[in-house]
């Protein structure tokens, strides 16, 4: 089988098939997996209360929900059942009880509070919050560390992962599938389509049916770990009809978080604007009583994928052995789960799936330096110096989960993909001091000369001419 | 558990300089640099202009640096190299850790911080536009440069006029890059006149004060940046944004002392500087830990950061050997005045001997007058014929002469 795509739901399904007596490929466009919109979000556990009942959305969010958590914790993945709270002002009971209503239908665990119980819960609430709902199931988890950990995992279970190789043509011959990328042509039985933002680009490829698309960026702050203690669950604004609205959130990671805007955009556009952080600087004080944009460390962006008003999980109408996945924007990261747990059940119609035996399920983990106790610690720096060396002071990264993160099963090749495994270089320096030392890693454990070291995807190396090398005309 | 009379954290300028005088005093003392050799950000200082004041002399960073490494090494002090401090107890029991020996706790009698600072990042500032490979901050690319031998561009802007900014626009344009200009918010320069007479003038690279950077695009190598003029609320008047094609944005938009280790410690941080709030001997509101050069305050002459570390390394040798030195029991606030955005120590003990006040300007001022008072009563009193804000000031005053708070202000 090939999985097209490597987000948060193409890793979901890759890890589960994986596990299953198949042989299965992924072919991921960009540098890395969970480099588009799983890069990108909110990092959101959903409880549910919010999607129309009947939905996909509503179905696959229950039970991504009931999954993520021992997910995430037999991955070692940054996880945190921390509860959210919409939080109404006056007027709003109406919304929150319509919410409330939904939250019984889905089946979804939630309470109404009022402004006092609330602030029990969360005292940084604004003085405008009268009412809130309370789900205590939601929570946040690292979003691209999930999808990564996955990839990992899948990989470790013998799956095959395919970077820089966009599909640029699929066809269906003798019934095999061929992709056609960059890197050479693949020919599997199945294809499940988890391209995301080119989810109906990949179908149209094949002749299976296409989607309108939309869409919609959304923009964000990261501010220091300073900030967390203030912020003990994810705070909503009342949903409107554009969406769940601009939050404030712990992250994983023990950040917090500003966002997401939601203004249409080009596929490809995750530039940040003036104006929407100025959205995001008029709404925070709505719910939040303790803005604090001089603790930002960072802003980002990200482009949700839209396609009609639900969820599209389902064989393709057209084209047999196609499974299509599109339009999994919120609550996408939390459904992804129970996403691939669909996708494989409809890939169990096609192919007779068996478990393999001995499959890995917790596989083994470099732990944090913060984890650990000094005995272990200790006895660590024994065996391997570099676990004594901080390489990333602000995150407290030492030399020796950089060089594990470069050699991971699907191995880390430049300073972004090394970032988002094990956060060197997203503390409050944002790798000032620490991005040459990670390069220098990156070079000498993988014979990658510094000047081809790159940021992230494409051409973005970083060191672009050596010292003395210029020549003054041509610049 | 290791002890020694004196823990200096940082073996840059202000460690190496704290760590020699406090030896001088007769402590044992344990010197600890997370980098594998000292000097810190000396090392990749490699202009001129260091040591004017305190040798008499024109020296790199790196020279300036191994003056004190050459001093430091007829002491008996203790290095540790590639260890960093993880976390300084409310005790002052602070926790190390080095790849030689693992997680070590050292308990000293007095312990002084010396981590410098940090620059502020294109996420500080929530630079708006793509973050693709080409926006670094100017130290960063300095190291790039100076250290691994690599440019991080070819055609360049520099956002911010910090002495590393400027001193990176020469370092670039003299390394083969073409610099296009320089873009600061403010109407002044955030750094020394003289980097930007040798600098910027010296090599015809302008400099758009009241600017600043709107956008950045290009993915996922930068392309191009839009820039515009800044109204008086210093937002940028967008009718006027205009477009430079360049490949590389270096920031110079600010310094702040590393303080991190100070969290949850009590350590009083002084809200304009970011640094812990001391006394005239450096000390923090915590008592038996010191702080001196960038961790305390971000300094513009490294001659300055020797002259304070030595103050602090004197001072917290004779508090772990004898005590905390004896007062009048009296201790008077220095607070900043009309046209001083801060003053430094911020407060002074009563007693006998000379103090030196630093302090930084909130705007450039001429033909303006320095005035400390005490009281109602004129304690100092000069002309300057001009002050700005990227320029540290100093005065001395006398202890004795002191009987209330000092306030420190200028007369425009």
């Amino acid at each position: 089988m090939i999985v097209i795509g490597g987000g948060i739901v193409g890793c979901a399904v890759l890890d589960r098939l994986a596990r299953r007596n198949v042989s299965v490929l992924m072919l991921e466009g960009g540098d890395d997996v969970a480099v588009g919109a799983s890069r990108a979000n909110s990092g959101i556990v959903h409880a549910g209360y919010d999607c129309e009942p009947g939905t996909l959305k509503a179905r696959f969010n229950v039970r991504g929900n009931a999954m993520i958590w021992q997910l995430a914790e037999e991955l070692g993945v940054p996880a945190l059942k921390c509860g959210s709270l919409v939080a109404a002002p006056v007027g709003g009971e109406e919304g929150i009880a319509l919410l409330k209503r939904k939250a019984d239908l889905n089946g979804v665990r939630a309470e109404v509070l009022s402004r006092e119980q609330a602030l029990e819960i969360e005292p940084m609430l604004a003085d405008g919050v009268q009412s809130a709902l309370y789900a205590p199931d939601a929570g946040v988890v690292s979003p691209y560390q999930l999808a990564i950990a996955l990839a990992d995992r899948a990989v470790l279970n013998g799956a095959e992962i395919v970077t820089d190789a966009p599909v640029v043509s699929l066809k269906k011959e003798g019934g095999l599938f061929v992709a056609g990328t960059p890197q050479g042509e693949f020919a599997a039985k199945l294809v499940v389509n988890c391209a995301g933002a080119r989810a109906s680009e990949v179908n149209a490829l094949v002749g299976a049916e296409t989607f309108e698309t939309e869409f919609r960026k959304g923009e964000y702050y990261v501010l220091d770990h300073t900030e967390r203690e203030r912020v003990s669950t994810v705070i909503f604004p009342l949903p409107t009809a554009a969406g769940k609205g601009i939050l404030v959130a712990p992250t994983a990671d023990g950040n917090v978080i500003y966002g997401p805007t939601s203004s249409p955009a080009e596929e490809d556009d995750t530039s940040v604007t003036a104006e929407g952080l100025e959205e995001i600087r008029r709404n925070v004080p709505l719910t939040y009583s303790s803005p604090a944009y001089n603790k930002c460390i960072r802003v980002y962006c990200g482009v949700r994928t839209i396609v009609g008003h639900d969820f599209i999980v389902r064989p393709s109408e057209r084209v047999e052995g196609l499974i299509v996945t599109a339009g999994i924007c919120s609550p996408g990261l939390t459904s992804a789960p129970a996403i691939a747990e669909y996708v494989e059940e409809l890939a169990g119609r096609y192919l007779p799936l068996a478990n393999k035996a001995d499959a890995v399920i917790r596989p083994p983990r470099t732990p944090r330096l913060a984890e650990l106790s000094e005995e272990e610690l200790n006895a660590l720096v024994k065996k391997d110096k570099r676990w004594g060396r901080i390489v990333c002071r602000c995150e407290k990264v030492t030399e020796a989960e950089i060089v594990a993160a470069v050699h991971s099963p699907l191995p880390a090749r430049t300073v972004d993909a090394v970032k988002r495994r094990v956060r060197v270089g997203m503390g409050r320096c944002q790798g000032g001091f620490c991005s040459t030392r990670v390069m220098e890693i990156i070079s000498e454990e993988l014979g990658i000369p510094m000047r081809e070291i790159r940021k992230g995807a494409g051409h973005s190396e970083i060191a672009l001419l050596a010292v003395k090398e210029a020549d003054y005309e041509e610049v | 558990m290791k002890k020694f009379d004196v823990l200096v954290i940082g073996g840059g300028p202000a460690g190496m300089a704290a760590a020699i005088a406090a030896d001088a005093k007769g402590a044992s003392v344990l010197l600890v640099e997370r980098d594998v050799r000292l000097g810190g950000i000396l090392n990749q200082c490699i202009h001129a202009g260091f040591g004017l004041h305190y040798f008499g002399e024109e020296l790199t960073g790196p020279e300036y640096a191994d003056r004190f490494e050459k001093r430091l090494a007829k002491t008996g002090v203790k290095v540790m190299l590639g260890a960093m401090a993880l976390s300084l107890g409310g005790d002052g029991e602070v926790l190390l850790l080095s790849p030689e020996e693992g997680a070590v706790h050292v308990k000293a009698g007095a312990t002084v911080l010396a981590m410098g600072c940090r620059e502020r990042t294109a996420g500080a500032i929530a630079l708006a536009g793509t973050r693709p490979a080409g926006i670094y901050t100017a130290g960063m690319a300095q190291k790039m440069c100076n250290i691994e031998g690599y440019l991080v561009g070819k055609r360049i802007v520099i956002l911010g006029s910090g002495d590393i900014g400027l001193i990176m626009a020469r370092r670039m344009t003299l390394e083969g890059a073409h610099v296009e200009r320089v873009i600061e918010l403010m109407p002044y320069s955030g750094g020394l006149k003289r980097n930007i007479v040798q600098c910027l003038e010296d090599f015809g690279i302008p400099i758009d004060y009241s600017h600043t950077v709107t956008r950045v695009v290009g993915k996922p190598r930068m392309e191009g940046l839009y820039y515009a003029p800044v109204d008086e609320n210093r937002r940028p008047v967008l009718s006027e944004e205009k477009f430079i094609p360049c490949d590389c944005l270096l920031l110079s938009v600010g310094l702040i002392p590393e303080n991190d280790i100070l969290n949850g410690s009590g350590v009083k941080l002084s809200r304009v500087t970011s640094g812990a709030e001391v006394d005239e001997n450096r000390m923090t509101s915590l008592p038996g830990v010191f702080s001196c050069g960038n961790v305390l305050h971000v300094h513009d002459l490294v001659d300055n950061v020797s002259h304070e570390a030595e103050i602090a390394g004197s001072a917290a040798a004779e508090y772990a050997l004898h005590g905390a030195p004896p007062t009048n029991g009296e201790l008077h606030a220095v607070t900043p005045g009309k046209g001083v955005r801060y003053a430094l120590p911020q407060v002074i003990h009563g007693g006998s001997g000379s103090v030196e006040v630093f302090f930084r300007t909130d705007n450039v001022y001429k033909n303006c007058k320095v005035v400390a008072e005490c009281a109602g009563r004129t304690l100092y009193s000069k002309k300057r014929m001009i002050v700005a804000p990227g320029e540290m000031e100093k005065i001395a005053l006398k202890k004795e002469d002191l009987d209330g708070d000092v306030t420190v202000r200028l007369e425009i």
